[in-house]
C-alpha cells in the first residue's frame, strides 16, 4: 500500500472522498487548532456563585422582597407625617375620635379639616387604640426585628466562629473539652433559659438614656445578650466541623511543607474556605432570630413599649380581634414576609455557595 | 560525608492509636528504613497501599514528628529547628491535584506562597516576575495567573503545584503520587516535565508511585517497601529484571502490562491473603505469612537488608 | 438458530446531559455489538464518554442525563425505550454492574449476607434457605473463604480486593449474560488487582457471560480483552481487536496513547506524550475531537468530523489521514440506516 501522501490520488478512492478538495488535506497550522480550544471564561468563585444565585427564582423573590422591606422602614419615617408615639392631632388639638380607624379612614376632626381645604396624609394601616398612626408603627416594629435579628445574628457569629475555629484548630484535648461544654448548653432547654434570661437581665443592667444601648432600651440589648449565650453553640459546632474537614485537605499539608505558620495557614487557607459556609448559616440565622424576638415581644419580654416590634404590635392586636383584625394582619403578614423571605435568600446563598450542605 | 544529598538512617515512624479507654497501641508507620538520595538523582520508592511509602515522604519534611532515626540533608541534620530554612531546599508535591490546590486561592498567590513564607522577594513587581518564570517552566500560560485552580484541568493543576514546589529553588522534591490521579496521556506530560526539570535545574527527587512502569522509567534507584520496612533496593533496570525477594518478584508480576503478546505468555505469581494490618504484625519478616519461600527463621528475626552485588540490597533469609 | 443477531448491539447512542452551562452531549453516535463469552474493553481518558456508555445501557445514568438517541438492542429487543420496571427486571437478572468503588457501592449499613441475598431474592425465585445456600456458592466462586462467616460480617469489616469480590458475587449471583465493569480494579493495589483479574477471567470460563470492561488502564486491557473500543470525545476514534490496537494503531490518539506509556523493556527513551488538555464537553470542537492536541491535524480534520472507516476485518478507525493515505476503505454502516431502509 503506498502510504505516500498523494492528493490527487488518495482521496479520489472514495466517493465521499471526492467532495473533498486536496488542500483539505494539508496539514493545520497551529492557529488554526487552536482556534477550536477555547479555554471557558474566567469566574471566580463568587462570580459562579452569584451566577447561580441568580438563577434562583425563589431567592430573587426573596432578595426582591428584601430590598422593598429596607427601602420602605428607611423612605417611610420620612414621608409619612406621624411618629411611631406620636398621638394624633389636628391644627394642635388632640384627635380623640381617631380611634382604632379602618386603613384609609379619617377621623371626623381630620375630615373637618379637609373640607377647610387642609391636607392630611392617609393612614394607610388606620390607627390604634391609643390613636396612633399604625402604618408607622408597624414600619418600626419592623426596623426593630430587623435589627434585633441582625445584631443577634452577628453577636452569635462572632461568639461561634472565636469559639469553634479554636476548638477545630487546636484540636484534641482541648478540642473534647470545649465540645462538651457545647453539649451542656445544647442541653439546656432554649425556650425556658431564653424566658428566664430576659426576665432577669433587664433589671441588672442600666446605660445612660442618651447612648446608644440607652436608646435601645434594657430590654433590647438583653435580648441581644440572650441570643448570644443561647444560640452560639449552634454555629460553633459547625465552624469547628467545618475546620476539621478543611484540615484534612492536601493544601494544608501543603502549606505546612512550604514552611507556612499556623496563623498564615488559618488566615490564607482555612477561614477564606469557611466563608461560604458562616455566610449561609449567619442568613439563615437571622429569621430564627427574628422569630424568637417576636415572641418574646408577643409574651410581654421584648422590646419595651412605646417602641413597637412586630411581636408586641401582633400582641397588642390581640385584644380586638373580633372588631378590628388588620391590626393582627398587619405585622403577622410583615413577620412572614421578612422571615420567607430572609429563608429562601438563605437557601438560595447556600445552593449557591456551598453545593456540598444542599439536602 | 557529604557526598549525599539527602540520607535517611533508620528512620521509625510511630503513630499511637487508641486502644483502650486509655491506653495507646504503637502503629509502626515505617519501622527502621534507611536509603540515601545523590543530588540529581531519583529514588522511586514502590509498595503497595498503607507500606509507609507516604509517611517516609512526609517524615524527611518533617510534616510528621519523626519516632527515631536521623534525616540528614546536605550534611546536615534535619530538626525542628532548622526545618524551616531547609523547606526552601526540600519541598513536595501531591498526589491529588484538587485538593492540594486552595480553591479559594488564584494561580498567583498558591505558587507565590512560599515565596511569601520565605521573603524572597523585595517588591510586587520581582515576585510576579518570579512567578511568571515559574509559570513558564511548568509550560503554564502567563494570562492564567489571575485564574483560580478549579478552571484548569488535573495535568495544569499538577503543573501548578510543581511550580509551587519549584518556586523557593529546591535542591530537593518528594512527589508523593504525583501522575496516579492523572490520565495517561496527561502523565507522560508530566513525567516528562520532571525529567527536563531535573536536566535543567539538577533537582532530585524521592518518587514515590504504585505504578511500577512509570517508576522504572524516571528513576535510577528504585526501592521496594512493604509494611514499613524495606525490603530490597537496586538500580532499577536491576531490580525489574532480576527481582530477588519473593515480595518484589509477586509485585513485578502482578503488573498489568501493556502488551498484549507479552500479557499472554507472562505467568503471574499471586499473593494469596491481604496485606497483614500494621497494628498486628506479624513476628519477624513481615511478609512472612503471604510467602511462599517462609521458614522457620522467618518467623524468629527480621532479615536485614544484605548487599547481593552491585548495590543490590535484599531484606530475606532465603534468597 | 437464535433469533437475534448479537447479544446486545448498541447502535449509534447518543447520550446528553443538560448542567448548569448547557448541554453536554457525553456520547455521540456510539456503536458496538457483543456476543456471548467475549470481553470488550472500553478505554479512554477521563471525559471520553466510556462509563457513561456502560450506564446508558444500564440506564443508570444521574438525574440530568438521557439518552437522546439510538437504539440498545438486548437479544434484538430495544431496551432503551423500556420504561423504569422494566429495567428494574433487566438489571441484575440480564445484566449486572460493578464499580470501581467496592466501598461505596455496598451499603455500609447491611451485612454482606443481607445485600447478598436481597440481590438473590429480587430476581430469583429462591427463597430463605435456598437463597442463602446460593450467596454461599456465589461467595466460594469469587474465592472468599469461610463464606458461610463473611455473609454475617458488615462491609468495613473485609478488605478493598474481599469487597471487590463480594460486588463480582452480587453482580454474578443472578447469572447475568452481560458483566459491566466499570474501572473495577482502579481503586485496588497491583496485587489485588492481579487477582480480581484473574477471578474475572476464571468466572467468565465457567459461567460464560460477556464482559463489557471499562478502563483507563492500557495494562488491563492488554491481559484482558478479546476486542478494544478506544473511546475520545465522546465518539469511537478506533475499534479492533487487541493485537490490532496494540500493534497496529491506526488514529492518532491510539499512537499516542500508545507512546505516552512508559516501555515494558525498560528502556529510558523520553516519551511522547500527547500534548495539550483533555477535551471540553461543553466546548467540543466542530470536526474531530482529537484535532486540538493531534500533532498530524489536517484542515479537513478541523471541519469535518470523520467517519469509522474499515482498515481490515478486524479493524475499524475514524481518522482522516487514514483516508489521506489511501488505507481506509468504505464507512462502516450504521445499523439505524440499515435497518429503516430495510423496513
Amino acid at each position: 500500500m503506498d502510504n505516500q501522501y498523494n492528493p490527487n490520488e488518495a482521496p479520489a478512492k472514495h466517493m465521499f472522498s471526492m467532495q473533498l478538495d486536496p488542500q483539505m488535506f494539508e496539514k493545520a497550522t497551529d492557529e488554526e487548532k487552536q482556534q477550536q480550544e477555547v479555554m471557558s471564561e474566567s469566574t471566580t468563585f463568587f462570580r459562579d456563585g452569584m451566577r447561580r444565585l441568580r438563577k434562583n427564582k425563589l431567592s430573587m423573590f426573596g432578595i426582591i422582597v428584601l430590598f422593598a422591606i429596607l427601602i420602605g422602614i428607611t423612605a417611610a419615617p420620612h414621608i409619612v407625617p406621624y411618629g411611631y408615639e406620636e398621638i394624633l392631632s389636628v391644627e394642635g388639638r388632640r384627635d380623640k375620635g381617631a380611634k382604632n380607624l379602618k386603613p384609609f379612614e379619617y377621623s371626623k376632626m381630620e375630615q373637618q379639616y379637609i373640607a377647610k381645604g387642609g391636607e392630611r396624609f392617609p393612614h394607610i394601616f388606620g390607627t390604634d387604640e391609643q390613636c396612633r398612626d399604625y402604618f408607622i408603627r408597624v414600619i418600626y416594629g419592623t426596623r426593630v426585628s430587623l435589627t434585633v435579628g441582625f445584631f443577634a445574628s452577628i453577636i452569635v457569629l462572632i461568639i461561634g466562629m472565636l469559639y469553634g475555629s479554636i476548638s477545630g484548630y487546636i484540636g484534641g484535648r482541648v478540642d473534647m473539652i470545649m465540645m462538651r461544654i457545647v453539649d451542656v448548653i445544647y442541653s439546656l432547654p432554649d425556650m425556658l433559659m431564653v424566658i428566664l434570661l430576659s426576665v432577669v437581665l433587664p433589671s441588672l443592667i442600666s446605660f445612660p438614656p442618651d447612648s446608644f444601648f440607652g436608646k435601645m432600651g434594657p430590654n433590647m440589648v438583653s435580648l441581644f445578650i440572650v441570643f448570644g449565650l443561647l444560640y452560639w453553640v449552634g454555629m460553633a459546632r459547625l465552624i469547628r466541623g467545618q475546620i476539621l474537614s478543611i484540615k484534612e485537605n492536601d493544601y494544608i499539608l501543603a502549606a505546612q511543607s512550604t514552611g507556612a505558620s499556623a496563623g498564615r495557614i488559618i488566615r490564607r487557607h482555612i477561614i477564606p474556605n469557611c466563608l461560604s459556609v458562616i455566610i449561609v448559616s449567619t442568613a439563615l440565622q437571622i429569621p430564627s432570630a427574628i422569630f424568637t424576638e417576636s415572641y418574646l415581644s408577643f409574651i410581654g419580654l421584648g422590646v419595651q413599649a412605646p417602641m413597637p416590634s412586630l411581636g408586641s404590635l401582633a400582641n397588642a392586636a390581640r385584644g380586638g380581634i373580633n372588631t378590628y383584625p388588620f391590626k393582627l394582619v398587619y405585622p403577622s403578614i410583615m413577620i412572614c414576609l421578612i422571615v420567607l423571605s430572609l429563608n429562601l435568600l438563605g437557601d438560595g446563598l447556600r445552593d449557591a455557595f456551598d453545593p456540598k450542605l444542599r439536602r | 560525608m557529604a557526598e549525599h544529598l539527602l540520607e535517611v538512617e533508620h528512620l521509625k515512624q510511630y503513630f499511637p492509636v487508641r486502644d483502650g479507654w486509655f491506653s495507646t497501641k504503637p502503629l509502626k508507620a515505617v519501622d527502621d528504613v534507611s536509603f540515601s538520595i545523590d543530588p540529581g538523582e531519583t529514588l522511586g520508592l514502590v509498595g503497595e497501599s498503607g507500606c509507609g511509602k507516604t509517611t517516609v515522604g512526609r517524615s524527611i519534611l518533617r510534616l510528621y514528628e519523626p519516632t527515631d532515626g536521623v534525616v540528614r540533608f546536605d550534611g546536615e541534620e534535619v530538626t525542628a529547628r532548622n526545618i524551616h530554612a531547609l523547606r526552601r531546599k526540600m519541598q513536595m508535591v501531591f498526589q491529588d491535584p484538587y485538593s492540594s490546590l486552595n480553591p479559594r486561592m488564584t494561580v498567583e498567590d498558591i505558587i507565590g506562597e512560599p515565596l511569601d513564607v520565605h521573603h524572597m522577594y523585595s517588591g510586587r513587581a520581582e515576585r510576579r516576575e518570579r512567578i511568571l518564570e515559574l509559570m513558564s517552566i511548568v509550560g503554564l500560560n502567563a494570562e492564567h495567573a489571575t485564574r483560580y485552580a478549579h478552571e484548569f484541568s488535573g495535568g495544569q493543576r499538577q503543573r501548578i503545584g510543581i511550580a509551587r514546589a519549584l518556586a523557593v529553588n529546591p535542591k530537593f522534591i518528594v512527589c508523593d503520587e504525583p501522575v496516579s490521579a492523572l490520565d495517561v496521556s496527561i502523565q507522560a506530560q508530566v513525567i516528562n516535565m520532571f525529567e527536563e526539570l531535573q536536566e535543567k535545574l539538577g533537582v532530585a527527587y524521592l518518587f514515590i508511585a504504585h505504578d511500577l512502569l512509570v517508576v522504572r522509567h524516571i528513576s535510577k534507584n528504585i526501592a521496594v517497601m512493604y509494611l514499613g520496612h524495606m525490603v530490597e533496593t537496586a538500580e532499577a533496570n536491576e531490580l525489574m529484571d532480576h527481582p530477588i525477594h519473593p515480595y518484589t518478584e509477586s509485585l513485578l508480576s502482578a503488573v498489568p502490562i501493556p502488551d498484549p503478546k507479552i500479557a499472554r505468555q507472562k505467568k503471574r505469581i499471586m499473593l494469596e491473603g491481604n496485606v497483614p494490618s500494621p497494628l498486628n504484625m506479624p513476628t519477624g519478616c513481615p511478609f512472612r505469612t503471604r510467602c511462599n519461600y517462609s521458614t522457620d527463621k522467618c518467623a524468629e528475626a527480621c532479615p536485614e537488608l544484605t548487599d547481593r552485588g552491585n548495590g543490590h540490597k535484599v531484606a530475606c533469609w532465603n534468597r | 438458530m437464535k433469533e437475534y443477531e448479537h447479544l446486545l448491539s448498541v447502535q449509534d447512542l447518543h447520550t446528553t446531559f443538560t448542567t448548569d452551562n448547557g448541554e453536554v452531549h457525553a456520547v455521540n453516535g456510539v456503536s458496538f455489538d457483543l456476543d456471548e463469552h467475549k470481553v470488550l474493553g472500553i478505554v479512554g481518558e477521563s471525559g471520553s464518554g466510556k462509563s457513561v456508555t456502560a450506564y446508558s445501557v444500564m440506564q443508570i445514568l444521574a438525574e440530568n442525563g438521557r439518552i437522546s438517541g439510538g437504539r440498545i438492542l438486548y437479544k434484538g429487543e430495544d431496551i432503551s425505550k423500556w420504561n423504569e420496571k422494566k429495567m428494574s427486571g433487566f438489571r441484575g437478572k440480564n445484566c449486572s454492574i460493578i464499580f470501581q468503588d467496592p466501598m461505596t457501592s455496598l451499603n455500609p449499613v447491611f451485612t454482606v449476607g443481607n445485600q447478598l441475598m436481597e440481590a438473590i431474592t429480587l430476581h430469583t425465585d429462591k427463597r430463605g434457605a435456598a437463597a442463602k445456600a446460593r450467596a454461599v456458592e456465589m461467595l466460594e466462586l469469587v474465592g472468599i473463604n469461610e463464606p458461610e462467616k463473611r455473609l454475617k460480617q458488615y462491609p468495613f469489616e473485609l478488605s478493598g480486593g474481599m469487597r471487590q469480590r463480594v460486588m463480582i458475587a452480587m453482580a454474578l449471583a443472578c447469572e447475568p449474560d452481560i458483566l459491566i465493569a466499570d474501572e473495577p480494579t482502579t481503586a485496588l493495589d497491583v496485587t489485588i488487582q492481579a487477582q480480581i483479574l484473574e477471578l474475572m477471567l476464571d468466572i467468565q470460563k465457567k459461567l460464560g457471560m460477556a464482559i463489557i470492561m471499562v478502563t483507563h488502564d492500557l495494562g488491563v486491557i492488554a491481559e484482558m480483552c478479546d476486542e478494544i473500543i478506544v473511546m475520545y470525545g465522546g465518539r469511537v476514534c478506533e475499534r479492533g481487536t487487541a493485537d490490532e490496537i496494540f500493534y497496529n494503531p491506526k488514529h492518532e490518539y491510539t499512537k499516542g496513547l500508545l507512546h505516552s506509556i512508559p516501555s515494558v523493556s525498560g528502556s529510558k527513551e523520553k516519551l511522547q506524550p500527547i500534548e495539550g488538555t483533555p477535551i471540553n464537553m461543553l466546548n467540543m470542537p466542530k470536526g474531530c475531537a482529537f484535532c486540538p492536541r493531534c500533532k498530524e491535524a489536517m484542515k479537513v480534520c478541523l471541519e469535518m468530523v470523520p467517519e469509522e472507516r474499515i482498515i481490515n476485518n478486524d479493524h475499524t478507525a475514524a481518522c482522516w489521514i487514514n483516508v489521506r493515505d489511501g488505507i481506509a476503505g468504505d464507512p462502516v454502516v450504521k445499523k439505524e440506516e440499515e435497518v429503516t431502509s430495510n423496513g
